[in-house]
């Protein structure tokens, strides 16, 4: 048997740490139970995390908005906030495997399982969005693009929690998406995803643009080269086609049992082009 | 550790072991067999229960989870004298197969009818997405909740 703890508060979970530092924390249990049974992990306890109340809800903070890392994505669905604020999220969150799965799944949990077809780290790549860590001593931020370093691998030491993600409310006009391709609609690992949010004049000229792609790399694939290649060009598919060797250059692809690495390469190009279908918008 | 929660309206106490399964701890501590196990990874649904009203997946669920939820399997759902208006509809429309997948189905067709009275056929295959039948019978679970829906709100509308 395995004891598994069940803090109510911050306080409790610092106690269960002492009493077993060597600790997995989950809070949906949609990936940790998952590889326990496979046999993947074998941690001597477990600190199960759905009850903590200091990780839940989304709070305005005026320019930034605080969501906590035991929301889960039902809830998140839900969010006035989140639904005004970060419409490309709201768009992962509803591909996101299937209704149990999104009852019970945290975005904490999401970011820290940090794998490389992760729905919602896309979209908080190119929101800027930032980790906020606690820990017993205090808490500090990293954006997340420092935060994940590899696949299943983050930037938490022993003792750290994930307490949030912290994420700035963006002004002007900015359209946003977000695609992604699998073998079924529900329940399924994206082959591969874009996230995107383009700021476009009203000559639908692109003033910005900000791009993610998942699940064609070992982490999210960015490509600051391709943004800049948009720049002030109309957003239609000459344009894009135009990105599209900076982009292939940006990604890495492997075969899996879900997709070969060229086919990705193919999906990730096509779900480029198709953002021209928001030149309208 | 004892574990007290509300099991398809009846307070319990029980003794389990904290990581034990949920879906074990319904099916061979407890005996209630309607719940059922399929993948045991999270990707077919028919472990489905209610905690509180929404549908989650026992098999992802830890004993220690249970303390003080309310929790709905299928054997608290209806009797034999008196259907639930899901598993009529179910029943009506032929939505069954080998049956299988029905109890997750039929909870998570209640979580998506509290969720939504009055759902489109595309909110329903939405709803279910998460729920396989391998014997794709989804046109009659489909068919079968536009029914429930609307046997739902005619019982509604009744003084």
């Amino acid at each position: 048997m395995r004891p598994v703890f069940l803090p109510k508060n911050l306080g409790e979970v610092w106690e269960a740490w002492e009493q077993a530092p060597m600790a997995s924390v989950y809070a949906g249990g949609t990936d940790l139970l998952v590889k326990l049974r496979a046999g993947l992990a074998n941690p001597p306890a477990l600190i199960c995390m759905e009850r903590l109340k200091e990780l839940k809800g989304v709070r305005d903070e005026g320019e930034t908005v605080f969501v906590g890392a035991g929301s889960t994505h039902t809830e998140l669905l839900a969010d006035p906030m989140i639904q005004a604020h970060f419409p490309v999220l709201v768009q992962a969150l509803q591909v996101l495997a299937g209704p149990p799965i999104r009852n019970m799944g945290t975005i904490g949990g999401n970011v820290v399982n940090a794998s490389p077809a992760g729905d919602t780290l896309p979209p908080l790549y190119i929101l800027d969005a930032e980790v906020e860590i606690w820990s017993r001593v205090g808490s500090h931020t990293v954006p997340i693009i420092q935060f994940i370093l590899g696949p299943g691998r983050v930037l938490l030491q022993p003792g750290d929690l994930m307490g949030g993600l912290r994420i700035k409310k963006r002004s002007g006009r900015w359209v946003h998406h977000y695609e992604k391709v699998g073998l079924r609609k529900a329940q399924a690992c994206a082959v591969a995803s874009l996230a995107a949010i383009l700021k476009t004049d009203a000559n639908g000229v692109v003033e910005e643009a900000r791009l993610a792609w998942g699940s064609v790399g070992p982490t999210v694939a960015v490509c600051p080269e391709a943004e800049e290649a948009l720049k002030g060009r109309p957003l239609c598919v000459e344009t894009l086609r135009d990105a599209l060797p900076v982009v292939q250059a940006a990604i890495s692809p492997i075969d899996d049992i879900r997709a070969t690495a060229s086919y990705r390469r193919h999906v990730a190009r096509g779900l480029l082009l198709r953002l021209s279908l928001l030149g309208g918008q | 550790m004892i574990i007290r929660f509300a099991l398809n309206g009846e307070e319990k106490e029980i003794e389990a072991a904290p990581d034990r399964r949920v879906v074990d701890l319904l099916r061979e501590d407890l005996g209630l067999t309607g719940t059922k196990e399929a993948c045991g990874t999270g990707e077919c649904g028919a472990c489905t229960i209610l905690v509180d009203g929404a549908a989650r997946l026992s098999c992802l669920m830890l004993a220690i989870q249970l303390d003080r939820r309310s929790i709905t399997t299928i054997e608290g759902v209806g009797s034999m004298e008196a259907l639930h208006p899901v598993q009529e509809a179910f029943v009506e429309k032929g939505a069954v197969q080998c049956g299988f997948c029905t109890p997750g189905m039929v909870l998570a067709s209640m979580d998506l009818l509290r969720e939504h009275p009055a759902p489109t056929r595309e909110e329903i295959r939405k709803g279910l997405a998460g729920n396989l039948c391998r014997c794709t019978g989804y046109q009659k679970i489909v068919d079968a909740l536009e029914a429930a829906a609307s046997h739902l709100a005619e019982k509604r509308g009744k003084p």
